[in-house]
């Protein structure tokens, strides 16, 4: 008799089930979409914040210091330590891999010039473009072009194992040099293959594949400095008690060092490119690290907020169209109750139905919110924007809550007034 | 006939009154559709506008986006500092910076550099300083400067073309960039040892791309003599995560707009729909079909407006409490966009009460007096 009632109840009704069901639909679609945007926006936005530049950079442990001003380096020659270029790829070995969006090493070298006829000095940095290199079974490609995504280049990017090279749109300006013209730098022929630019200090330079800088230093295989750029965590309290002592395996317990060391903060990435190139030390570009942290817990506490107002407001649209919908139906109660049937079975049916409704409509806007999102990520991020399965139960089992919330008041209601007097239609 | 109008127009109004006293839950149950409508609009909107105010006040910590300098490597005039702050007003922090490459008593260069220290909290305020100078003679210095030149926190003896500086340690630095490597004075302590005047302005703007440009115009003409341009780095990347916020947002509150709306569209429906018997006892007495259906608009009319009222003040309040717990600032609020929520709603509410009605209209009172 029971299943029966509740069959009838959605065939005879389909207009009003269909009402309630569609708002539910609606509801469920828009708290899917907008967890699963939110959920993922952190490292959406993350990626974004990569534009402003790398977030850590690595230096020689026993370097001296940087002698410049304003993008000029003023430093004796022969002065300062090198890391070996040989060690780089290690970088692809360290425990957060995954999280180093790209890595470019720098080799300053001043020297003389003579571009379009002009003899003078300039700075010259020798760097990877777009780097190929071999780690373990696997190759990867990187450089400047994914660190400093800010560089604009009119002509055309060099290539890494050409003797190209870009100039800096200040000197290319002063001195009327082009892209194809050549240049003569300490005795070599080089292309310019672009202008570049960049900020007030690199538009003052030349830019060359790493390899013509080494040369011109003399020194095979040297890189002055390494700049990394590294999706991050904000830092939090553990963080910065690991950044208070020089050596965090010592400072921390041995607990706290691991989930320290297992999660990607600027400085436990920064200790293991530490760990992982000889002879060095990774510090964190504080202009870039600190502030990256606080812009994006700020969005990401905006979506968060955003999120809840939404989950807030198709709750209680919800809710609305299932007070209404079962207040419509108070003649349904009272015929039942004049036939014998007591409270309990009548909200019994109820509840089940609007059960029912709310697992149909659960599902259906579980997949709406699926393509909602997915939809999202592309017009926005062109990145896709995954659900995470296990966010199905959940809705579904808040959809049939919100629902049932929805429902109970009215059925209090309906269930309230007597049966003859609904069944007159007085009620 | 004075009489018979007053009555009618009596009649109309108890008609409208009565029956939103008498079923007070459908009349709640409506108007709570479209108070969250009302008020997710009223949220969203106001959150949309001010929010990315509040961000790129955010991003102006990530420090200078244009920067001044001297061409051919000359001092910048004396008045530069003055002239960039009457060009700014109050919409930016600008801090000097005068650079020279000083001998230590080893021999060893190092660049000291001499700033305003109190525009320098402001404008980078990323540095991380054991203690910022306060008295005339103490310097900060860079973390990497500190290792190499006063392990042991001795005062620092500086050589510059034969004048010679005797300062002290007040603090260190510590950026993980070039300004590990220094050594910052104050202008005045500087500029007395060294004779040189500031060759750069460093300058954080906030605002619109557009507003950056015009500004980075309007210091230009104040200071023709200098170079100024934009730190690219900040300025683009500051746009793009603006940007991906911003259609992010926009994004949301469009679907959460419209499923508020259809939502208030359902239910409002369905509680016209239900009450079809009222309608044929009316058209049944011989009111006719504009009465009626004046009626039932009149009644939706009004749902919408208290609805879209109480919705608009719920909504300022849910957007300053966003507001407040995200950014630690009010969100002032917008009543310019209370024209729009009300229109909204109240066509929405119209719209929901039309559509059964008009469906009924096709339909013989007795019908469905007989309940078919």
């Amino acid at each position: 008799m029971f299943p029966r009632l509740v069959y009838q109840s959605f065939r005879r009704q389909r207009r009003r089930k269909l009402l309630a069901g569609v708002a539910i639909t609606l509801g469920v679609a828009v708290a899917t979409a907008m967890i699963a945007v939110a959920a993922d926006i952190g490292d959406k936005i993350n990626r974004e914040l990569r534009t402003f530049g790398a977030n850590i950079v690595v230096y020689p442990d026993t370097d001296t210091l940087d002698v410049e001003i304003g993008g000029v380096n003023l430093k004796p020659p022969a002065d300062g330590a090198y890391l070996n270029e040989a060690d780089l790829p290690a970088i692809k070995g360290t425990f957060w891999r995954h999280n180093i969006v790209g890595f470019a090493p720098l080799m300053p070298v001043t020297t003389n010039a003579s571009i379009a006829g002009h003899p003078q000095q300039v700075d010259l940095v020798g760097t990877w473009f777009a780097h190929l290199f071999r780690y373990g079974p696997d190759s990867f490609s990187t450089g400047v072009r994914a660190t400093n995504p800010w560089w604009k280049v009119q002509g055309a990017w060099p290539a890494d194992d050409t003797s190209d090279v870009l100039i800096g749109e200040t000197l290319a300006a002063r001195t009327g040099a082009r892209p194809g013209d050549t240049i003569d730098v300490s005795g070599r022929k080089l292309k310019i293959a672009g202008v570049l630019s960049a900020g007030p200090a690199e538009n003052q330079q030349i830019v060359a594949p790493l390899h013509v800088a080494q040369e011109i230093a003399g020194r095979q295989g040297a890189v002055r400095r390494v700049m990394v750029s590294a999706l991050t965590k904000p830092e939090d309290d553990l963080a910065r008690r690991a950044s208070l002592s020089a050596d965090p395996q010592k400072s921390l317990s041995p607990e706290l060092y691991d989930r320290w060391y297992c999660s990607p903060y600027v400085n436990s990435i920064a200790f293991q490119l530490t760990e992982a190139i000889p002879h060095s030390r990774a510090e964190q570009i504080r202009q870039v690290a600190q502030n990256e942290g606080v812009v994006l817990a700020r969005i990401k506490g905006l979506m968060l907020l955003v999120t809840l107002a939404a989950l807030l407001a198709s709750a209680l649209a919800v809710s609305a169209a299932m007070a209404t919908a079962i207040f419509e139906r108070r003649h349904e109660v009272g015929l039942m109750k004049a036939l014998g049937a007591g409270n309990i079975s009548v909200a019994a049916l109820f509840l089940t139905e609007a059960g029912l409704l709310a697992l149909l409509g659960g599902a259906a806007g579980f997949l709406m919110g699926i393509v909602l999102a997915e939809q999202i990520g592309k017009w926005i991020f062109s990145a896709r924007v995954t659900v995470e399965p296990v966010l199905f139960p959940v809705v579904l089992a808040v959809a049939v809550l919100v629902t049932f919330a929805g429902s109970a008041a009215s059925i209090r209601r309906a269930m309230r007034f007597s049966p003859a007097i609904v069944l007159r239609g007085d009620a | 006939m004075m009489d018979a109008a007053l009555n009618r127009r009596q009649m109309f109004l108890r008609m409208l009154s009565r029956p939103l006293l008498v079923r007070r839950g459908r009349t709640l149950t409506a108007l709570v559709a479209v108070v969250v409508a009302a008020s997710v609009a009223t949220a969203t909107l106001n959150l949309y506008t001010d929010v990315q105010a509040k961000l790129r006040r955010q991003f102006r910590s990530y420090g200078a986006n244009i920067v001044i300098t001297a061409r051919d490597g000359g001092p910048l005039p004396a008045d530069a500092l003055a002239r960039v702050d009457a060009a700014l007003g109050n919409r930016g922090v600008a801090a000097p910076f005068a650079f020279a490459v000083a001998r230590t008593a080893a021999g060893a260069p190092v660049v000291v550099a001499g700033t305003d220290f109190d525009r320098v909290r402001k404008l980078d305020s990323w540095w991380s300083v054991t203690a910022w100078p306060a008295t005339p003679g103490a310097a900060l210095v860079g973390k990497r400067a500190y290792q190499s030149l006063t392990p042991k926190g001795g005062p620092l003896d500086l050589m510059f073309q034969g004048h010679s500086l005797h300062s002290t340690c007040a603090g260190i630095l510590t950026t993980g960039a070039k300004e590990d490597s220094r050594i910052y004075l104050s202008l005045g302590d500087f500029t007395a040892w060294t004779g040189l005047a500031p060759a750069t302005i460093e300058v954080a703007v906030s605002g619109a791309p557009a507003e950056i440009r015009a500004m980075i115009g309007t210091l230009g003409g104040a200071l023709p003599e200098a170079d100024v341009q934009p730190v690219r780095q900040m300025v683009e990347a500051e746009a793009r995560v603006l940007d991906k916020t911003r259609a992010t947002l926009f994004a949301s509150t469009a679907i959460i707009i419209l499923t508020a709306a259809l939502c208030m569209l359902a239910t409002l429906t369905a509680s016209v729909f239900d009450r079809r018997k009222d309608f044929a006892v009316m058209r049944a007495l011989g009111a006719s079909q504009r009465t009626v259906s004046a009626l039932f608009a009149a009644e939706a009319a009004g749902i919408g407006l208290v609805g879209a009222g109480l919705g608009f003040a719920l909504g300022l309040g849910i957007a300053a409490w966003i507001g407040r717990a995200n950014f630690h600032a009010s969100v002032s609020p917008r009543f310019g966009i209370f024209p729009e929520v009300l229109a909204g709603s109240v066509l929405l509410a119209l719209l929901a009460a039309m559509m059964p009605i008009s469906m009924l209209r096709k339909v013989q009172p007795a019908i469905i007096l007989r309940g078919e």
